[in-house]
């Protein structure tokens, strides 16, 4: 393959998949300039070790190496964010009623559920991201983060329940 | 299926990952209890709060044309990479032509693989310090700065000369890895180009500056002066880059630094 030919098949499988590369990197990151850099990093780092994608799924194999870069990054600037709490029980609020599901809903803005979001574990976080926002499968989450489907499952499982506590804890506040 | 294992299903439920078979189980048991129906109530708004929020975000179109831009630059450097082994190949093959012409040409032809290979070395880190904006491990303009950051990092100790007055300041040193060693990497400005100039310790004799080559817009001069290999690298003017050359391997500023 010469180089001419690798860069128009590279820019065709996995160019198109910046906005999803971007968006999972400002989640982890949470700001737009480091954002910026590990989307750069990813791609200059995809781009070398193009010969090893197996042409299969452009996006997922792009967002493994976002992932990486960005958990690089979070051990080394943000050490303590990594640190999930393992020993959360999944329903731990089971008796406690969020309430009927439609209003609730209402009183929620986006910026609520953006900071909700982001209080969540980094783990957690991207399992809620790359579902919800980048609408994928568990399978293919569990190739992005290198864990078993069952993990995958359950950590959305926890995110959710977290994300619900801690709208309900806001939503109390702001009552 | 008791309340426990739906409870665990139900997120797997929402977003459509079970078999038919489990789906069906899920679904009775939801039937039949009212916490976990509830529950189900809350997990789908809130997913649906998640997926309809516009929380997504999308590159910015200035990172886009910097990505495309540093891809091209990759593949083009990759590109040269290949066709270095390709034009000592043509030597070669000159060479059996006239084996006479082998003796003379032999040695030139070495040096100039052995230069072709540094340059890459050399116009890579250039490249690579300015697209990862990190120019400097020691930001200063101060040579009795920049000089003793490199003990205890380095084997030898880089000259480094202040060309302020001249019109190019030193902004700082950094380490670098070329041609198989860690240098030291002494940078300057003029204007808004950068210049870096990478220093170790060469073995072969003193040797006046020449430009070795000229690539991808940036031109690259080398030199060897007490016991210490130079290269410089800018996309400077050539004009402006040669006489900052000349500078430093006279030693403009003055003295010994």
């Amino acid at each position: 393959m010469g180089e001419k030919d690798k860069l128009a098949h590279f820019e065709e499988a996995i160019l198109p998949h910046m906005d999803a590369a971007y968006n999972i990197a400002r989640w982890l990151t949470r700001n737009e300039r480091d954002a910026e850099d590990m989307v750069q990093e990813s791609y200059l780092r995809a781009f070398k070790f193009f010969d090893a994608f197996t042409g299969v799924n452009g996006r997922a194999w792009l967002l493994t190496i976002v992932r990486n870069t960005c958990y690089t990054w979070l051990q080394q600037n943000r050490g303590r964010e990594l640190m999930t709490e393992f020993d959360e029980t999944i329903h731990s609020e089971e008796n406690e009623a969020w309430n009927p599901a439609a209003q609730v809903a209402k009183q929620i803005d986006n910026r609520m559920l953006a900071q909700a979001i982001e209080a969540l574990p980094a783990e957690y976080r991207e399992a809620v991201v790359l579902r919800d926002l980048e609408g994928m499968s568990y399978k293919e989450i569990a190739e992005v983060a290198a864990v078993p489907v069952g993990t995958v499952m359950s950590r959305l499982a926890r995110a959710r329940g977290k994300l619900k506590r801690l709208l309900t804890e806001r939503l109390k506040e702001k009552a | 299926m008791n309340h426990e294992a739906a409870r665990n299903l139900l997120d797997a439920y929402l977003d459509g990952e079970l078999d038919p078979a489990g789906r069906l189980e899920v679904e009775r048991h939801l039937q039949e209890c009212q916490l976990c129906s509830q529950g189900y109530e809350e997990q789908s708004a809130l997913k649906r709060a998640v997926g309809g929020s516009g929380l997504r975000y999308k590159a910015p179109a200035e990172l886009q044309q910097r990505i495309r831009f540093a891809l091209r630059r990759e593949a083009n450097a990759e590109k040269s990479e290949r066709t270095v082994p390709r034009r000592w190949f043509a030597a070669a093959a000159s060479l059996a032509v006239a084996a006479l012409a082998l003796l003379v040409v032999l040695p030139f032809v070495r040096d100039r693989r052995a230069d072709d290979l540094v340059a890459r070395d050399v116009l890579g880190a250039h490249v690579r310090s300015l697209m990862a904006n990190h120019l400097a491990d020691v930001s200063s303009s101060d040579k009795h700065t920049v000089k003793p950051w490199f003990d205890g990092k380095l084997d030898f100790s880089p000259p480094v000369e202040d060309l302020a007055a001249q019109g190019f300041p030193l902004i700082g040193g950094r380490l670098d890895y070329v041609d198989n060693r860690p240098v030291a990497a002494l940078v300057y400005q003029r204007k808004k180009h950068f210049i870096n100039v990478f220093v170790w310790p060469a073995e072969s004799r003193a040797a006046d500056a020449k430009k070795i080559a000229e690539r991808q817009g940036y031109d690259l001069f080398h030199w060897t002066k007490g016991g210490m290999n130079y290269w410089a690298v800018s996309d400077l003017e050539e004009s402006d880059l040669r006489s900052f050359v000349d500078m430093l391997q006279k030693g403009a500023a003055g003295g010994k630094s």
